[in-house]
Parts: structure tokens; sequence; C-alpha cells
């Protein structure tokens, strides 16, 4: 079979696997967050939190419980990577430097999972699966919870609650990311990943040279990683490792659990507000996006064009070879195309065009189909901009699911898509006018510029893929990504927070024939041209001075 | 007196003891009862694939290994500079790939090259690469595969593509003195194609192939 007939198969194989579970798992979602009842399980851990679950919070009461548990963790997560010395199962590793375990712990918590530290070098079993990896549970639920309360904005109408913080938090975690995670883990472990609490094995291998075989906890943390589009890998190698990603099979699946959450949100978003041709539309411009970045990254890999590459005939550096190339580009559009950041090949030495569409990918905001949770909100955030821009066209007051579009609206959504951008490109602007932190840069050139500008991307788009080669564990770069993924995490969210407080206070208006239906092809080819030419503005000057430069 | 804590407050009491909660349930339950069911169930996949010979670990199905041999220089090992010995790769075993995993194959220290396209040092890499291989091999430098002058990204990788094998096969017969029908059959018996015919790519288990030859001998 030709490398395009099956890479094409492959991404049909992904495809058809998300659309059996779409309408269920969207439906069941929707019950998670809506459905009125607490189980005895949820009952005694509220009484143990000491929240009252039948509270329907203000959107600020909401904001300052989502800031408190996550300020929360960033200190508990920072102590226990500073004290890991003392605590069980820690292989002998040194606690984590202050400012590396800041990074670390504001990492973890973003849902960004940007690792300046290399995972079997550094963390010990303890710290990676009750540290890190709940995290990983807690900050997907957190992404979720914020998509949830700005749908229930469009829902509500007339009343200042958007819901309770910690009922959507325990609701995500326990109905919705455990579940899922252990039958994950299961179908992992029987793929080949491991699972276990050894220091590791020796073994001698036939050259007599001495080998250790790693141990660790590495399944049950792999699930959760993809499942809630985190990304921090449990070795440095991340999906690349053996370990975590044994074979092609538990590639592909590992790529649809990253997706799985994000798109079936979508269909939780359309019965929620009543409208499922809502879901389909929003839910069509993020495969709009994906598939236009996936046959981009795919073509440009295929082609491997670089003269190191054209020099080898293939773009195999830093590509395993049991993936090979197209399932390599399928996984580095998806983890880009979502908050995941997980890797299976390493971007860096991806050719210089193709690395570039990784960059960009992440520039869109992550909204194809974007984080768990964060995709959902991005892209609702993006829809009210796209009714806000067809609005000024025909001089209408814009309106978005029968809700208004006030300039109170315009406001907060105008400085929710100003965020992103202002950390990446300032951050980055600093970073190269500082002679230390380019210091940190591996390839020279035009090259250098592309590893920076993805660091500062990656963090402020909780992404927490990189162009590796750069070296950031140093004091200006744990620092300051670090601050970009706190401002690229909580900014946006309690704007999304405000928008959906707003909205749930304004009583709906009744659509008539000169409502712009956003369920339409029309309106989904707007919002994608919406989502190019915001991010593409914004970037494309340090994009051709990078990957640009590079490729062309 | 009760305590009386203004809401805000409130609000971080509940967080800490929200993190401990979850702590204890994701943290702790899930990933010991994960641990749990991993051993009694899939013990072999989970303890890393060891593969043993002779009662001996050798290593592990899924990560590859760097086979080589000390470079001897008037009947003792060849040190460098720093005094570390000199590895060259071992003409009777198949070769992997190139690894940036420390020394190579080193899963403490698992990494790939992160070399860009348009960066000297891969460029040089490469054409250092091409020429050993096919020098090693007898082949025509043009012959070389790709993924024997590439680096993984893992720095661990287990495989190499059939054409790198291919390679290989006259090489590895002509120094073990085995009959290369022979060699290349053991290198079909431990090729893998794709997955379900369209997944992944096609690729052959290096230290499989090396086990099965050095059990025929010579």
């Amino acid at each position: 079979m030709s490398e395009t007939a099956s890479g094409l198969l492959q991404v049909g194989l992904l495809i058809a696997a998300l659309a059996a579970c779409y309408l269920p798992l969207g439906a069941y979602m929707a019950r998670v967050y809506t459905s009125e009842h607490d189980n005895g399980v949820e009952r005694v851990l509220y009484r143990l939190m000491g929240v009252d679950s039948k509270a329907d919070q203000r959107w600020p009461v909401y904001a300052r419980s989502l800031l408190a548990f996550s300020a929360v963790s960033v200190l508990g997560l920072y102590a226990m990577l500073r004290f890991q010395p003392h605590l069980p199962l820690s292989l002998g590793f040194p606690g984590v430097a202050p400012d590396q375990a800041f990074n670390t712990a504001a990492s973890f918590v973003t849902n960004t999972n940007w690792q300046s530290y290399s995972g079997e070098s550094t963390m010990g079993h303890l710290v990676q699966m009750s540290g890190l990896a709940v995290q990983n549970f807690a900050s997907a639920a957190v992404g979720m919870a914020v998509a949830i309360a700005l749908v229930r904005g469009f829902m509500r109408s007339r009343t200042d609650r958007v819901g309770n913080f910690w009922v959507d938090l325990v609701r995500g975690i326990l109905r919705i990311l455990l579940p899922m995670a252990v039958v994950g883990t299961i179908v992992l472990l029987a793929l080949g990943a491991v699972q276990n609490l050894s220091a590791g094995t020796d073994a001698t291998t036939l050259a007599g040279v001495h080998q250790t075989i790693t141990g660790g906890p590495v399944a049950s943390q792999e699930a959760i990683k993809e499942l809630g589009t985190n990304g921090g890998g449990f070795y440095n190698a991340n999906s690349a490792h053996p370990f975590e990603n044994p074979n092609p099979l538990s590639n592909i699946l590992e790529i649809f659990m990253l997706l799985l959450i994000p798109v079936a949100l979508t269909r939780t978003f359309g019965l929620m507000v009543k409208d499922k041709r809502q879901g389909y539309a929003i839910l069509a411009a993020m495969g709009a996006l994906w598939a236009t970045i996936l046959v981009g990254i795919s073509t440009l890999e295929a082609g491997h064009a670089g003269t190191a590459l054209k020099l080898a005939g293939a773009s195999m550096e830093g590509k395993e070879t049991r993936f090979g190339v197209a399932a390599s580009s399928l996984f580095a559009t998806s983890t880009t195309g979502t908050s995941t950041g997980a890797v299976n090949s390493f971007h860096d030495s991806f050719s210089a065009l193709g690395g570039g569409l990784t960059i960009f990918h992440m520039g869109l905001g992550e909204v194809s189909p974007g984080g768990v949770g964060s995709g959902l909100y991005g892209m609702l955030i993006l829809a009210v901009v796209t009714v806000f821009v067809a609005g000024l066209m025909v001089g209408r007051t814009p309106e978005y699911l029968r809700k208004k579009i006030t300039p109170r609206e315009i406001k907060l959504v105008s400085l929710y898509i100003l965020t992103m951008p202002v950390v990446v490109l300032a951050g980055t602007g600093l970073a190269m006018s500082l002679s230390g932190p380019k210091e940190s840069i591996l390839n020279p050139g035009p090259h250098g510029l592309s590893e920076v500008l993805y660091a500062f991307m990656s963090s402020a788009n909780n992404n927490g893929s990189a162009f590796a080669g750069i070296s950031v564990n140093t004091g200006f770069y744990n620092t300051a990504l670090a601050l970009a993924m706190l401002a690229g995490r909580f900014v946006p969210i309690v704007l999304a927070l405000a928008l959906a407080g707003s909205l749930a206070r304004q009583q709906a208006v009744p659509g008539n024939a000169g409502t712009l239906p956003t369920h339409r092809p029309l309106f989904v080819g707007m919002l994608v041209g919406v989502v190019i030419i915001v991010a593409g503005l914004t970037f494309f000057p340090a994009l051709a001075l990078g990957p640009l430069a590079e490729g062309l | 007196m009760a305590l009386r804590f203004s809401p805000a407050l409130r609000q971080y009491g509940a967080g800490v003891r929200t993190m401990l909660v979850l702590t204890v349930i994701v943290g702790l339950a899930y990933p010991l009862a994960m641990t749990g069911l991993a051993q009694v169930a899939f013990g072999s996949n989970a303890n890393g694939s060891l593969v043993t010979r002779a009662g001996k670990t050798v290593g592990s199905d899924l990560i590859g290994q760097a086979f080589i041999r000390p470079v001897m220089e008037k009947g003792k090992p060849k040190k460098d500079a720093s005094g570390k010995p000199v590895f060259e790769a071992d003409p009777k075993y198949f070769q992997s790939r190139p690894s940036a995993a420390g020394d190579g194959y080193d899963p403490l220290s698992t990494s790939a090259s992160n070399l860009g396209p348009e960066n000297k040092v891969l460029i040089a890499a490469v054409k250092e690469r091409r020429a050993t291989a096919a020098k090693l091999d007898g082949v025509d430098p043009q012959q070389v595969a790709p993924d024997a002058l590439l680096a993984s990204g893992s720095g661990l990788d287990p495989n190499i593509s059939p054409a790198y094998a291919a390679q290989q096969v006259a090489r590895v017969a002509r120094v073990r003195g085995l009959d290369v029908a022979k060699v290349a059959e053991l290198v079909t018996e431990h090729t893998q194609g794709r997955t379900l015919g369209f997944l992944g790519e096609a690729r052959v288990n290096v230290l499989e192939v090396n086990l099965a030859l050095d059990a025929v001998g010579r």
C-alpha cells in the first residue's frame, strides 16, 4: 500500500472512532453537568471538602473558587517537588530547584505540561503519580468547568448564577476523566505500556554494555496525559518513548484519546443550548482547521525539504521507525491543535515549514479542536467575534445563540483575544533582546528564533510541546515561561467567566429574519476565516523571521 | 466561639481540602490500583517486556540497543583523549539507528537530537554516517537507508526499516559465515508489517534479529 493510502486510512480510522463516540459521550457529558443529583461518593467528598454543592455561584465567586483551587495546587505541587528527597519512591533524586519547581508547578496546574526537566532523571515515582498526574486530572476538569460555565451563560437568562465550581470540578474528574482513564490505561497495558513501581531493571546488552530498563507507573499517567490534553511525558522522550507508546496501535489510540473530549464537548454544547446544529457548526470549524493543518504538515514532511533531510532522503530525524512520517504528522497536528503538547516525534527536526505549521497551529489559539474545555470556550469566544464582524458588515446589533453581543461582551472578548498574542510576542521579544536567553538556543540562524517563539507560543497557549533543542532549564526561561503559562491560562479563564456572567444576566432575544444563522456553512466559513485572520495578522511577522525565512 | 472566615478565605480552605481529597483518589488509589491490575493481568508488558537469555536479562523487546564493540589497538582497548574507551559498530550484528540518548540507547537519558534541517552539525553527521554505513555494509553510498542516517525521537528506537535491514544482510552473513538466504530469512521472521495493514510503518526489531542470529551461532 502506498504511503499516502495508508496515511489516509489511518486518518479515516481516527475519524470513524471519534464519530462513533461523539453522540454518546457528548450526551453523557451534558447529563453530568446538568444533573441536579449528587451521588453518594460525591456527597461524602463535598463534606470532606467543606463545600455546599447546592450553592449556585455568581461568576466572580465561581472565578475566585477556581483561582483559589489553582493557587493552592501550584503551592502544593511546588512543595512536593522541593521536598522530593523526603518522600517515598523518590529514587534518590534530590529536590527540584526553586525556579524549575515553580515552572513545573505552574506548568501542570495550567494544563500546559511544559517540561524543563527530564522525567527519568528528575522525578521519583510518587511525585509523578501523586503530584504531577493529579494536576493532569484537575487542570483538565478546570478547563471543562469553564467551558460549561460559559455554555450556561448562553443557556440561562435573567440570572447572575453560572453554576458551582466545586461540583463541576468533582464531576468532571469522577464521572468523566477517571472512568475513561481507567479504560485507557488497561488498553495501553494490553498494548505493551509499562506500569510498575520499580526503580529500574539492570540488563547487560548483547554488546556487554550495562543498560537500565526504567520502570514507573507509566500507563496510568499516559492515559490521563492524553485524555486531559496535558501532554507531560513520564519520560523525556514523551510519546516517542516505547514504554509510553509501544506501537502503531497505541499511537493511534493516544491521538484518539487526546482529541476525544474536546471533540465530544461540541455535542455537549449543542445539547445544552438546545440546538444541536450549533454544536455541529463549531465542530465543523474546528475540523476544517485541523484538516487543513494536517494536510499541510503531512505534505511538507513527506516532501522532506531542507538540506539535511534532502541529503538523508526522508524527514526521519526525531521520528520513530514504527510510526513513520504519516503517523508522526498526524500526532503533531493533533497535539498542537489541542493543548496537549505530547509528542511522538520531535518538532525541532521537522522540515522548516512543517515545523512552522506546528507553531502556527498553536497560534490559532488552540481551537482545532483545542484543549479539554479550553478548546470549546476559545472557539465560542471566536464565534462571538465572528457575529460581531458580521454585524458590522450589515449594521445590525449582533446576536449569538439569542444573546445580544453588546459593547460589554465585545470588550471582554477583545481582551481575551489579545491576551495570548501579547504574552507570546512580548516574551519572545524580551528573550531575543537579552544576551543570556539567546545562549539557550541550539540551532543557529532563523531556526533559533523559531525555538524561542515556539517556547512562548507553547507556554501562553498551555500546549507544552517544544522545539526541544533550546535549553530552558535556566532562571530566565523557568520564570518567564511560568509567568507566560499562568497569564495565558488564567486571564482568558477569568474573562470567559465574566462573559458567562454577562450573558446569563441577559434576557434571550427572539430571533427574526434579520438574525444571522450561526449553524450554516456560511457562518462556519466566516468563523474559520476569523480564526485564521486574527492569528495570521498577529503572528505573520514573527513567523516570517523564523520558519518562513528558513524554509523559503 | 467559632472562628469566622471571610468567604474569600473559605475558598482557600476548600481548595486545600479538595487538593488532598483528589490526591488520595487520583494520585494514589488510581495509579496503585492500576499498578496492581497491571502486575496481575499484564505482568510481562507492565514490567517492560524484558528479554532474557540463559537466565540473564539482556534488555527489553521495546528498547533498542547499540550493537558495538571496543576498538582494539595493539591488543588493547583504544581510549580517547579523556580516557574513555572508543567503540565501533560490531559487524556481526545488525546495527540500530543513530541515537541521541546519552552515549547511545541510554534509557536514563532519552532524547532526540533536536537538530534542525539546516543545522551544519546534522548535515555533517548525515554525510559521515552515510560514508561509515556504506563502508561497513559494502554498499553504494547512495543506497544507504534514510533511517541509518537520522536519529530517532526517543533515542531508544527498537526498530529499523526493512530497507536498512536488507542493506546489512550480506555483511552480517559474511562476518558470521552464514548463508545470505538464512540471514534474510531471520530478518523476515522478525519483520512486522504495518499494523492492520495501514497503521504506522513496517519495521524490524533489531534485538530480536540479533538474538536469533546468536542462537544460530557463528
